[in-house]
This record gives structure tokens, sequence and C-alpha cells, in this order.
């Protein structure tokens, strides 16, 4: 599939967002869906709807194995050993907060120590807060440097014989920075320690092989993929999920219930209880083989450029300054305008289409670091195009004007 | 929708060169206001005399255009009035902002209601409507002085 017209494969650009084109640059918050996606789960809902893994008839079972086809799909994009390393939830939130509760639950002890950055979602931070309190764990936070990465070093140092996980972001939301994940896992498991990845903004941008990055935990965000929303996956090493406890009790996740005991499942039931989002996993199997359709090292290439292009005109654009200046960024520019607030920026430019997020972005740590209370962030996906950039410079030249800068 | 509506230039001027920013001496009533959403945030300070009059308000925070000149429209037309005078602005200007076309009360002059109608334009943007009312939100919470935190999620 080209790249150079992949906007067509999105219906969304065919409509008029209050009189204007289209320009979206919040692909970070959230993708939009390829035609293929929607229509499979129209279809599904209108020709092969049923409820899986429970009923024996026809419709039952067909739908049980498209749900299945989806997690060996997802199996190999991101190189699982196991299909069974591949867990269902309702999103990467939900992803983080089963194996911090779970973790949690099964080898943290009062004062153990877990390690993230302060490049971290929300998501990726309060999970881990609950154990403060129910656990006496402490969180430590591995500092960023002036260009908004986390060297290796800042990671190394945070280290104590106390630290049990890293929990850390593959792509940062806000500053783009890549960080080494294969490095620092390689680190911390000489020293014992679990390696949890956030790996909502690696998934739709980078290159996933859990063999090569090592890690333990891997969360995605499917409906930043080009997929459903109320979805997404957790990737854990098997030796792991088998030996963690469940997460949330239900249908589906038993063996055998009687008055006075109860067994659970194998996996990967063990961790899907209830009825999961049924449509929206058969349909994420054509999310994946539309991003393999287009080809992942294309995907990075064609963002590359992007990003590089963006960089230099916003770079140009004197009162604009960016946030991060990463060694390695992707698919995301955050900045801030000089007199302009960001929601300001971000109404304005709504206003010829230009849709971008302005606010903290669920990062408040990190900006409480960079000393601003929020920034204005344009994210790209595959459909973006230098002709959107200009469109956000021209934007944000809009602002100037308007405050009169 | 009508940028030139949202970004009057009262608005625009409040917002470059907010009035009344800081903490003013010897308040004796406070509370502060965040938006979770986005980060905006405000620290209303007053001071209610034993008439119950507002000798001064103040407030100290952070925010887009829409929020730095609502807080300090605010505080301008709210200093000298008394605290049920003041209740009945607030009350006159959240509903204007919510579903009235016009304000009702007879306590501000007619060109302090301009200035106020100025904020108005917010009500084509319900994503902004936030900007404009959190600060009055959090001056009610400082005259009841509950010590409640505003959050505009509630
Ligand atoms: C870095 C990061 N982590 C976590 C999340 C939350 O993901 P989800 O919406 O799938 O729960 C997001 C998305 O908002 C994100 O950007």
């Amino acid at each position: 599939m080209n790249i150079n017209n992949i906007k067509k494969e999105f219906p969304i650009f065919e409509e008029k967002i209050q009189n204007n084109d289209l320009v979206y640059l919040d692909s970070a918050n959230s993708s939009q869906k390829p035609k293929v996606v929607l229509d499979r789960i129209n279809d599904f809902y209108s020709k092969q709807f049923s409820n899986v893994g429970r009923s024996i008839h026809y419709l039952a079972v067909a739908a049980t194995n498209l749900y299945e086809n989806t997690r060996t799909s997802v199996q190999k994009y991101i190189n699982a050993k196991d299909k069974n390393e591949i867990v269902f939830t309702k999103g990467a939130t939900e992803a983080l907060n089963l194996v911090a509760n779970t973790l949690g639950q099964a080898i943290l002890e009062p004062n153990d120590e877990i390690l993230i950055t302060e490049l971290e979602h929300h998501s990726n931070y309060v999970p881990w807060h609950f154990l403060r309190k129910s656990k006496n764990i402490k969180i430590k936070f591995a500092e960023i440097n002036e260009d908004g990465d986390i060297p290796i070093e800042n990671i190394e140092k945070e280290i104590t014989d106390k630290t049990k996980v890293i929990a850390i972001t593959h792509l940062s939301n806000v500053t783009g920075a890549v960080l080494p994940i294969k490095e620092i896992t390689q680190l911390a498991h000489s020293k014992g320690i679990v390696v949890v990845v956030d790996g909502c903004q690696g998934g739709p941008h980078l290159k996933l092989d859990m063999q090569d990055l090592g890690c333990d935990f891997y969360a995605i965000s499917c409906h930043k993929m080009y997929g459903p929303t109320g979805l997404g996956v957790l990737y854990g090493k098997k030796k792991w999920l088998e030996q963690l406890p469940p997460y949330q009790g239900g249908g589906g996740m038993i063996n055998d219930v009687k008055k006075d005991r109860i067994s659970y499942g194998e996996l990967p039931n063990k961790y899907e209880a209830g009825t999961m989002a049924t449509a929206q996993v058969i349909a994420f199997d054509q999310s994946i083989k539309f991003l393999e359709s287009i080809g992942i090292d294309n995907i990075i290439k064609h963002e590359k450029e992007l990003i590089e292009y963006g960089q230099e005109i916003l770079k140009k654009n004197n009162s604009v300054k960016l946030i991060g200046n990463p060694k390695e960024r992707g698919g995301v520019l955050s900045f801030t305008v000089e007199g302009v607030h960001p929601h300001d920026i971000a109404t304005i430019l709504d206003e010829t289409g230009v849709a971008i997020r302005a606010g903290h972005h669920c990062c408040q740590i990190l900006h409480d670091k960079l000393g601003i209370p929020a920034s204005a962030r344009a994210s790209l996906g595959v459909y973006n195009t230098k002709d959107d950039l200009d469109k956000l410079n021209e934007g944000i030249n809009n602002c100037k004007k308007i405050f009169d800068l | 929708m009508n940028l030139k509506e949202l970004y009057q230039e009262i608005i625009l001027e409040h917002g470059k060169n907010p009035r009344n920013l800081g903490k003013t001496e010897n308040f004796n009533k406070e509370a502060k206001g965040n938006n979770p959403l986005c980060g905006d945030n405000v620290h209303v300070y007053l001071k209610l005399n034993d008439q119950r009059k507002v000798e001064d308000i103040s407030f100290e925070g952070s925010g887009c255009a829409i929020s730095m000149a609502s807080a300090s429209i605010m505080t301008d037309l709210i200093k000298g009035k008394s605290d049920n005078e003041a209740k009945e602005i607030i009350e006159d200007f959240l509903g204007m902002i919510k579903e009235n076309p016009e304000l009702k009360n007879n306590i501000l002059k007619e060109d302090d209601k301009t200035k106020l109608m100025c904020l108005s334009g917010v009500k084509q943007y319900p994503m902004r409507v936030k900007c404009a009312t959190l600060s009055w939100h959090t001056l009610v919470s400082a005259m009841e002085n509950d010590g409640k935190e505003i959050t505009t999620e509630s």
C-alpha cells in the first residue's frame, strides 16, 4: 500500500469538519480508523455476531475462532513466543493496572522500590501509586535530561537493591523521546528487576519485537494503532502470566467453582474475565493487516520525514519553542508559543480544521519539571503529510496575529 | 463559530495584563480551583470586612487568555461589593454563560455588564466554558470559605 495516498483509506477525511478539511494531528491521543476496520465491525455485528468462548452453536464457535485469530496475529506482529502471552484488556490503562496490581500482590514487599520516569503518562504512574498505600512501596523517578530524553545512566543511577520493577514508556507522548528499552531491560535483568513497558506510543510508531526488546510486559493501546476503542493488549512473558494471580474475577476466567473453593482457568482466559470487547478484538485483526500492508519500516521512514520537516518549520517560526530535542524522536511534536496559552492555540487551530491537543497530556510530572502548566501537541499518524504541518504552521501564525505578537 | 467574538479586544487585553494579579495582603478568605483536564489553576484571595464588604480581592494562577481575562474582570467587578451583591453577580454571570442571553442583575453599571458580556463568546465553544467559569466557582468557594478545592470536573 502506498503511504502517500493513504488518506483515502480513512473515511473521516472525506468529511467536512465545521466546513473544513480535517487536518488531524492528534493521533497520539487516538488514531483515525481505516475503512477495513470499520467495515469489519459492521460485518461482524451484522453477519457473524455471537459471544465467544461459551456456547457451542455454529456462530459462537466461528466468533471464537475469529477472536483467537486476532490473538495469533498480535502474537506474530509483536513477535511473542506464545499466543497465550497475549491478553486482551479494555485499554493500555487496564493492562498497566493489571500488571501493577498482580505484581503488587505476588512479588512486592513493603519498602520495595518501583522505578518509573518523569516522562510517564498517568497510566504508568497512578497504578503504581496505589501500591504506595496498600503495600508501602516506594516510587522513584528517573530524571529527564535537558533534551527530554532518559539516558540509561539516569535509570542506572536510581537502581538500588530494593528496586523490583522498572516501568517505563517506549516512546514519550510529549517529548517524542524513544527510550532504549533493550538496553534498559538488559541492565534490569542483570539485577533481577522486572521490566514493564508502556508501549502505547511504541505500538503505532515503532517496530515491535518482544524477543529483541526482552521486556517482561508490554502494554498496547489498540485505538492508537488504527484499531477500535475499548481495546488494549497486554503482552506478558508466560512465566509471569502463569505465576501471577488473576486480576478480575467472573465468568470465563475460572476452571472449577465450588462453595468452598475456586480454581482458575488457564492462560489467556485467566485474565479475560467476563464478556470481552469481542467486535473490537475481531476488527483489530484488520488494523494489524493494515499496518502490515504498509510495512512498519515504511511507516517509520514516512513519520521520520514528517518529524524532521515539522521540526524544521517550527524551529524557523520565532516564538515557537519545541519541547524536547531527543536523539530519536517518534511521532510527536510538542511546543509552546510565547504569549499564547496552548488552549488558545488549540481553539484557534480548530477553527481551520487543524486538530491538536492542548494541556498536560496526562503527564503532569513532566510539565511540572519543565515548569510549564500545559503544552500544545501535534502528533502524527500514517495519513499525515507535509501539507498538514504547513497548515499547523499557518495556524500558529494566525494565533500570533490574533494575539498581536 | 467566530474567533473574533471569542477573542475580543477586552479579553486579549485583560488576558495579557490581568488586574488584581497576586496575593492581596490581609486576605481572610481564599480558595483554589483547578481544571484537571488542561492544568489551568487559580487561587482566589479576598478580604471581607466587618460590614461584609469585599474590601480587596486578587488572584494567582495560570491559564489561557479566557481564564485569565475572566478572573481579571471578575476581581475588578467584585471589588467593593457586599457579599450578597457579589453572590448575585456570580449567579447572574454563571447563568448567562450557561443559558441566559443577557445579564439580569441591577447591581453592575451598563459598561461593566458589557465587559462581562465579552466573555459570552465561550458559549459557542463548549470545551472552553470551564475556562471562563473556573475563577467564579473558586470565588464562591472562597466566600463560603469551606476551603474545598474546586475542580471543574465536579
Ligand atoms: C503513553 C501513554 N500511556 C498510556 C495511555 C493510555 O492508554 P489507553 O487509552 O489505551 O488506556 C496513553 C494514551 O492516552 C499514552 O499516550
